[in-house]
C-alpha cells in the first residue's frame, strides 16, 4: 500500500464484509499536536475478545481460503513507523472501531493520497451502506453523510452515474473548502494533505 | 455544488429512470477489492471503468466489487459477465487497459485477449 487512503479503502471493507450498514470514516489532521488520526466505525458484527486480540496478527484470519490475512497487520505497522499508535475495539454483534494515530511530519508516514477517490468507490460498490464521511484539518472541516445525501434522492439510488458525479464535484469543493485561506499551524507550514516537501 | 443542486439532479434522474430497471440483458463488471486488489492499483481501475462508461453513457453495464478470487499476483483482475457467453477475466490490469477493455469490450464486443488472463499464462 503506498497511500493511507487504500489502507481506509481497506479497512471499510472489513467493515462491509462484517455486514455493517453503516461506517463512519474519519481523517483528522492536527499540526499542533503533529498527529494524523484515521477512525474507522462500523456497527457489523464485530469480534469476540479472542478474535480481536489475533486481529492484527498476520497469521490469523477468518476466511478460509487461506491462513493469511495482511490488512490490518499493514495498516499497524504503517502507524507504528512513524512513531504513532494503533488501537482496536471490538464487541460481539455490536461493531469495530479500528484507530491510527500517525505522526504527521514522520519522514515514514505515507501521503493520505486519494481519500475522495476512495470514499466514491465505497458509496458506488455498495449502495446500501451509509458512510459518515468526516475530514478534520486544524479547525475546519468538512463532512458527507449518505444518510443526508439519500434522504434528498428519495428513490433515485445514490450510485446512479448522474449522482456520483455529483458526490465527485461536491468531495472536490470540500477540498478546496478545507485549504481554502490556507489554515497555518504554530510553526507556519501549512496544512493540506500532501506530505511535506511533495508540494 | 449545493444539495440543492442535487435535488434537482434527482428530479432530472427520476424523468429518465425505468428504461434500463431490470434489463436482462445486463453486463456485470466486476473488480477484485480485497487487500490484494487494492494494494496492486485496483482503485484507480474501478474508479476509471465507471466514469468511461458514464461519459459514454452506456446504459447496460453495472461494475461493482468483489472478493479475493485467490489468483493474487495477477491482480488487479477485472471479469467480465455477459449473460449467454464466457466469463473473461482481464489480469495485471491499469486505468489505461481498462479504457480498451470499455472501448473494445464493452461497447464494440471484442474481448481484448492480450490482457486475458489466457494470454498472462
Amino acid at each position: 500500500m503506498e497511500e493511507l487512503s487504500l489502507h481506509i479503502l481497506d479497512l471499510a471493507q472489513n467493515s462491509i464484509a462484517a455486514g455493517a450498514d453503516q461506517v463512519k470514516l474519519t481523517v483528522e489532521e492536527q499540526p499542533s499536536n503533529d498527529t494524523l488520526t484515521i477512525t474507522v466505525l462500523d456497527n457489523g458484527c464485530g469480534m469476540s475478545a479472542a478474535q480481536a486480540e489475533q486481529a492484527a496478527d498476520p497469521f490469523f484470519t477468518t476466511r478460509h481460503t487461506r491462513s493469511i490475512g495482511l490488512g490490518l497487520p499493514l495498516f499497524k505497522m504503517a502507524a507504528e513507523l512513524t512513531g504513532g499508535s494503533f488501537s482496536l475495539h471490538s464487541a460481539k454483534g455490536k461493531g469495530t472501531q479500528i484507530r491510527g494515530v500517525f505522526r504527521l511530519s514522520s519522514i515514514d508516514r505515507m501521503p493520505l493520497g486519494d481519500l475522495n477517490g476512495t470514499l466514491l468507490l465505497l458509496i458506488q460498490c455498495n449502495p446500501s451502506t451509509d458512510f459518515i464521511y468526516t475530514r478534520i484539518c486544524g479547525n475546519r472541516n468538512f463532512e458527507l453523510d449518505t444518510r443526508r445525501i439519500r434522504r434528498i434522492l428519495g428513490e433515485v439510488p445514490i450510485n446512479r452515474p448522474e449522482i456520483t458525479v455529483f458526490l465527485r464535484k461536491y468531495l472536490k469543493e470540500g477540498d478546496l473548502e478545507l485549504k481554502g485561506g490556507v489554515y497555518l499551524d504554530e510553526s507556519g507550514r501549512a496544512c493540506s494533505n500532501q506530505r511535506q516537501g511533495e508540494k | 455544488m449545493s444539495l440543492e443542486e442535487l435535488a434537482q439532479i434527482r428530479d432530472k434522474v427520476r424523468s429518465k429512470m425505468n428504461i434500463r430497471e431490470a434489463d436482462p440483458n445486463n453486463i456485470r463488471v466486476l473488480v477484485g477489492m480485497a487487500t490484494c486488489g487494492i494494494a496492486a492499483g485496483a482503485r484507480p481501475v474501478l474508479n476509471t471503468l465507471v466514469e468511461e462508461i458514464q461519459k459514454r453513457s452506456l446504459q447496460n453495464i453495472t461494475v461493482t466489487q468483489t472478493g479475493c478470487i485467490g489468483i493474487c499476483q495477477y491482480e488487479p483482475i477485472v471479469e467480465v459477465l455477459e449473460p449467454g457467453k464466457e466469463k473473461v477475466t482481464y489480469v495485471n490490469m491499469t486505468p489505461e487497459k481498462a479504457v480498451r477493455v470499455v472501448s473494445d469490450h464493452l461497447v464494440n464486443g471484442n474481448v481484448v485477449d492480450a490482457f486475458t488472463i489466457g494470454a498472462a499464462e
